[in-house]
């Protein structure tokens, strides 16, 4: 209760400083636009823990059987595939207005296109499969089949494609001005609170669920 | 999710045990679990030898299984299919040895035709052929006489009576029941 | 009948030391040609591949041509037809195992290590099969100048590799699931997309004639992506295999 309450309020100063706080970025085609990244790099970021999440909860249940574990993979591969549609749309529309066209095929974007085809088919398995216990197993498996060629992309793309994105923007120290930085890194911070939170309550639920066998 | 077996404990050392039980008590479900094919949710079989647990890869060549659903390889004759399931498991077998095993269950005549052809009754023949193949110690048997006609009963007979190491039977024939040292009732 | 089953209860002491490295390969080996045999008598997967492979060629080639298509164009097509022909073959050895039964036999008798080998060999053999065909044709009827053939062929043969060793993984995961057919090609994209990229940009690079340097890089990406997954696959195999 007490975490949700200062989650709300933490979310909502966030909001209020990315339109209030921090100034139209000047180097921006669209100065006003530029606030989207309060929202679409903490999504992004929060999609990507999800998935490494989601991941180590696989191991974790290949090693242990517990079907608590595999909840959990679940349940985190869940809120990334909600954090990555919000990536990906927000990514969207400021392309537009940064870079004149909704989609260039630049390397995060096909790295995140293929995150939700991931997430996408992780679910498709999920749900084509019988018995509590191999659909976990399967799942597991497929969760951590799919880092590889994610972890590939990540590294070994940018090396053969160009990237629209600023790559280092947030190491350098002249890349974000400070008011930037004091909203960004918050809001990060409350976007991974919000992914705990919901994860929080969907483990608790599965757990019940588990524990009465209706798993 | 469904409970199936519960509290079933058993040491066995050697000898012939029949479990029983009516239909969905968990009779072949037990024989899976013992083959490995099924993982209990609770619960573990512990294969030992000398006092010392069998690896995994050791427990698969220690057992023999015969089941309704046990399908050997439709394209394949009885004689390539025990010689793939013996390369597999590393065994030399000449092949010799694997026609007088076909030959002792009546398959001489057939041993070179796809098993795709074979009727029900010489399938399961060729089912014992392919648990007996590597000599295993431990012999599971569901529905041992499944298909067979006479000639086919006593060569299981055979097996059974001959077989020294464990052969576990699940069945529900009240004639089958004689084949057991001792017999284990499921759900009752 | 009257020959005794002596054979068979006979006791022999059988070999309880673990499979050292040499005899998991000849019982891989052992699997492979199982399932080669199996393949030859029935032709499911080579038919299936084949003939998705060449009549994709032909409408490909009807509708478009060959004529001053630019290497990106040809070299993508060239991959999308392999992938996709690839997609309608790749999984038969390992759903015919769960569909026809005989999968708890082969659980019962050999390791999960030699069934992934074998089932691995199969699959790098039958897409070498494929493109023996395809690439001969491919040049043929889209006109298709190849001016590095070292590279070229070097690009093929691990791009196939890593096309393979994926998707043979892939496949184990979509023949214990229940929508086998439609499932394959959902799991096997998103793991096999950055493996298309390289190639096709490979391939690309071979076909333009730029110099074996020019691919070098994307021939080093797609050997580790092989690698990797190699890895990853046999670390994994087991928990598909088992039940």
């Amino acid at each position: 209760m007490l975490f949700k309450t200062l989650l709300g309020i933490w979310m909502s100063a966030v909001i209020v400083a990315s339109f209030l706080f921090a100034p139209a970025a000047a180097g921006f085609k669209e100065p006003e636009a530029a606030r989207i990244i309060f929202f679409h790099v903490p999504n992004a970021v929060v999609a990507s823990i999800a998935f490494v999440v989601a991941m180590v909860y696989a191991i974790r249940y290949l090693k242990s059987r517990n079907l608590v574990d595999d909840a959990k993979s679940s349940i985190s591969a869940e809120l990334g595939l909600v954090f990555t549609v919000l990536a990906t749309v927000t990514g969207s529309l400021f392309a537009h207005v940064q870079w004149g066209s909704w989609w260039n095929w630049d390397t995060r974007e096909v790295a995140i296109v293929m995150l939700l085809l991931v997430y996408a088919a992780y679910f498709a398995l999920r749900s084509a499969t019988d018995g509590v216990e191999r659909r976990a197993r399967l799942s597991a498996v497929f969760a951590i089949v799919a880092v590889a060629p994610m972890v590939f992309l990540m590294f070994v793309m940018p090396r053969i494609m160009v990237s629209l994105h600023p790559a280092d923007t947030l190491g350098r120290s002249d890349g974000l001005s400070a008011q930037y930085r004091m909203v960004l890194f918050p809001a990060m911070a409350g976007f991974v609170g919000l992914y705990v939170w919901l994860f929080r309550i969907k483990t608790a639920i599965a757990e019940y669920r588990i524990k009465i066998r209706r798993y | 999710m469904r409970d199936v077996i519960c509290g079933v404990s058993l040491v066995l050392d050697s000898g012939r045990l029949v479990v029983t039980g009516r239909n969905g008590s968990g009779k072949s479900t037990l024989l899976r679990i013992i083959a490995g094919l099924v993982t209990p949710t609770a619960g573990e079989v512990v294969f030992t030898e000398d006092g010392a647990e069998l690896s995994i890869d050791a427990r698969r060549d220690a057992l023999g299984l015969v089941a309704p659903d046990l399908t050997l390889y439709d394209e394949l004759s009885a004689i390539e299919n025990l010689r793939f399931f013996c390369r597999v498991r590393g065994l030399r077998k000449s092949d010799n040895e694997l026609k007088s095993l076909l030959a002792g269950l009546g398959l001489r005549d057939r041993e070179d035709d796809p098993i795709g052809s074979y009727s029900s009754g010489m399938r399961q023949r060729a089912k014992y052929a392919f648990a007996l193949a590597h000599n295993p110690e431990v012999l599971l048997l569901d529905e041992p006489t499944a298909n067979l006609d006479q000639s086919g009963i006593d060569a299981v007979d055979r097996v059974i009576t001959e077989h020294r190491g464990i052969v576990i039977i699940a069945t529900n024939e009240a004639d089958e029941l004689r084949y057991g040292d001792s017999v284990l009732e499921l759900g009752a | 009948m009257p020959t005794t089953l002596d054979q068979a209860s006979t006791k022999t002491r059988k070999p309880r030391s673990v499979p050292g490295p040499m005899e998991m390969i000849s019982r891989s080996l052992a699997v492979f040609r199982k399932d080669l045999t199996c393949e030859f008598r029935t032709r499911y997967a080579i038919n299936a591949i084949l003939l998705f492979a060449v009549t994709t060629l032909f409408a490909v080639s009807f509708s478009i041509g060959g004529v001053g298509l630019s290497p990106s164009v040809q070299a993508s097509l060239l991959w999308l037809i392999i992938y996709f022909s690839a997609l309608s073959g790749l999984s038969r050895s390992f759903v015919r195992e769960e569909e026809s039964h005989t999968a708890s036999a082969l659980r019962l008798s050999a390791a999960p290590g030699a069934v992934f080998g074998g089932k691995l060999i199969f699959n790098i053999v039958l897409l070498f099969m494929l493109e023996l065909v395809i690439i001969p044709l491919f040049v043929g009827m889209m006109n298709l100048q190849v001016n590095g053939w070292p590279l070229f062929l070097a690009i093929m043969v691990s791009g196939s590799a890593g096309l393979a060793v994926a998707s043979t993984v892939v496949a184990a995961v979509v023949s214990r699931a229940n929508a086998k057919g439609a499932l394959f090609a959902v799991l096997s994209f998103p793991i096999l997309l950055p493996l298309l990229i390289v190639a096709i940009s490979g391939t690309k690079a071979a076909l333009s004639g730029a110099g074996f340097a020019s691919g070098a890089d994307d021939l080093k990406l797609l050997i580790s992506y092989t690698g990797i997954m190699f890895v990853v696959s046999l670390i994994l195999f087991r928990f598909v295999w088992e039940d």
